[in-house]
């Protein structure tokens, strides 16, 4: 057993791959939320405004990036958007994840904010405060905590997507585990240990927003 | 009371999504200090009257006037006007996530009415009067509905408003807590406060309204002193409401 590990792990310094893809894994995956929920932030205000077209564009927005399949859209952005600009291939795929994550971050927030009961817009503007105001003093900070756990759920699902980066060649964990496997013939020592880093990763950022959550859950007690 | 007319109401007006109306056609004269008290059978529009006063509602027809504002034209600034009017609401709608001494201090501080300190102070003396200032530094999660709604009320008074308005404010509470918010409102109105109160409390109603508005589909049915509304009811549809719920 301690054989075949080292004989497809260590061997020919294999392991660096694995380590390698986790960089590019867990660079996709952070990149791509920064970009998400700012991308989010802002739809999500613009499909609550009072502006029509505001709210039209980001409807349009969500629904077809959340319409279609992530390695469909990837590929697209690949070979079709952004190709004209000859971009590499891992910052195709930040931005591809990024603009992917906002449209699911925009529908997260925006049911967050239009979650707050509607007596607590009407207490704000009740004591003069603005739109403005009861939307940033009153309405987010329920909002924020409201919406924790689903955003939380779409880091993880994020992190895992990351796996089908391979589909535009660019090499992230699953893919080295992938080419350990091919070099090895070995399938379940390679493809075992992702697992178990993506395991890990997962269950790693659950605990950190848990702890969030209790923080912010003082005011319920 | 004085004579000064402080919100004026005429022809007002309200359909919600271009359905029925349900505020008919209404006028009313409020004078500073008075106390006016709105009652009638459910969905007769009292509340829907109660929340155009400070256009939380967009009435559909008619104008009102507050301290000489228009607040129906397009172009006036609700907000600055709105400092002025407090507002009860049933279910409190206290802040859940800002502190009692928070809650009391963001519009004053926000607004730039108060400085940090000032509004501090203000809210103390506030809450002392209301018997709470123990609770200044919990949440909202740690009070009793009886104790919200007294906060509720003196964070509208924070703003030192010259109006206030109860929409419904002991329903949503357990019979034994309705005294306690009751008083602080009997004290409000002792100390000259202008109110306009819609309520089920026919006994609040008798003891500190100036003036009773039964409302029925949309129309003022009747209006008088206390003595009138309950002594000499003259339409057959306030008998009919007063013989159901006395």
């Amino acid at each position: 057993m301690f054989q075949s590990i080292y004989d497809t792990m260590i061997a020919g310094q294999r392991y660096v791959l694995i380590f390698q893809g986790l960089g590019v894994t867990l660079l996709i995956a952070i990149c791509a939320i920064i970009i998400g929920t700012i991308l989010g932030c802002i739809l999500a205000l613009m499909k609550i405004s009072d502006n029509r077209l505001l709210r039209g564009i980001g409807t349009v927005y969500t629904t077809v990036l959340r319409g279609l399949p992530l390695a469909t859209q990837l590929m697209i952005f690949y070979f079709v958007v952004f190709a004209p600009l000859h971009l590499p291939k891992l910052l195709v795929a930040i931005l591809a994840y990024g603009l992917n994550s906002g449209a699911y971050c925009t529908e997260i927030f925006r049911a967050g904010i239009q979650g707050v009961d509607i007596g607590q817009t009407e207490a704000g503007r009740s004591l003069g405060l603005s739109k403005r105001q009861t939307l940033f003093k009153i309405i987010l900070p329920q909002a924020v905590k409201a919406v924790l756990p689903t955003y939380t759920s779409e880091f993880i699902v994020l992190i895992k997507e990351t796996s089908v980066a391979s589909f535009i060649a660019v090499m992230d964990m699953t893919k080295a585990g992938d080419m350990i496997r091919n070099a090895t013939y070995n399938a379940w020592i390679p493809l075992l240990t992702c697992a178990i880093i993506y395991l890990i990763l997962t269950l790693g950022l659950t605990k950190i927003f848990d702890i969030f959550e209790k923080r912010m859950a003082r005011s319920d007690r | 009371m004085t004579d000064e007319v402080l919100i004026k109401v005429s022809h007002l007006q309200k359909s919600f999504n271009g359905g029925r109306n349900v505020l008919e056609d209404i006028s009313i004269d409020i004078r500073r200090g008075e106390k006016i008290v709105i009652i009638g059978p459910s969905g007769c529009g009292k509340s829907t009257f109660l929340r155009c006063l400070n256009m939380l509602e967009t009435p559909t027809g008619g104008s009102i006037t507050f301290e000489g504002t228009v607040l129906t034209d397009p172009k006036t600034d609700l907000d600055k006007a709105r400092q002025k009017m407090g507002m009860v609401f049933q279910h409190f709608n206290l802040f859940p996530h800002l502190t009692i001494m928070q809650n009391l201090t963001l519009a004053p501080v926000t607004l730039n009415l108060k400085s940090e300190e000032e509004a501090r102070q203000i809210a103390l003396n506030l809450l002392k009067r209301v018997g709470l200032e123990d609770k200044a530094d919990k949440y909202p999660s740690t009070c009793s509905g009886g104790q919200k709604q007294r906060i509720a009320i003196v964070r509208s008074l924070a703003m030192n408003p010259d109006v206030m308005l109860f929409d419904e404010p002991t329903s949503a509470l357990d019979p034994e807590m309705v005294g306690e918010v009751l008083n602080v409102m009997k004290d409000l109105a002792k100390a000259g406060m202008t109110m306009a109160v819609v309520t089920h409390e026919m006994g609040f109603a008798r003891e500190v309204a100036d003036r009773i508005l039964f409302i029925h589909g949309g129309v003022i049915e009747e209006e008088g002193t206390p003595e009138d509304i309950f002594d000499h009811p003259k339409s057959p549809r306030l008998q009919q409401f007063l013989k159901a719920i006395l």
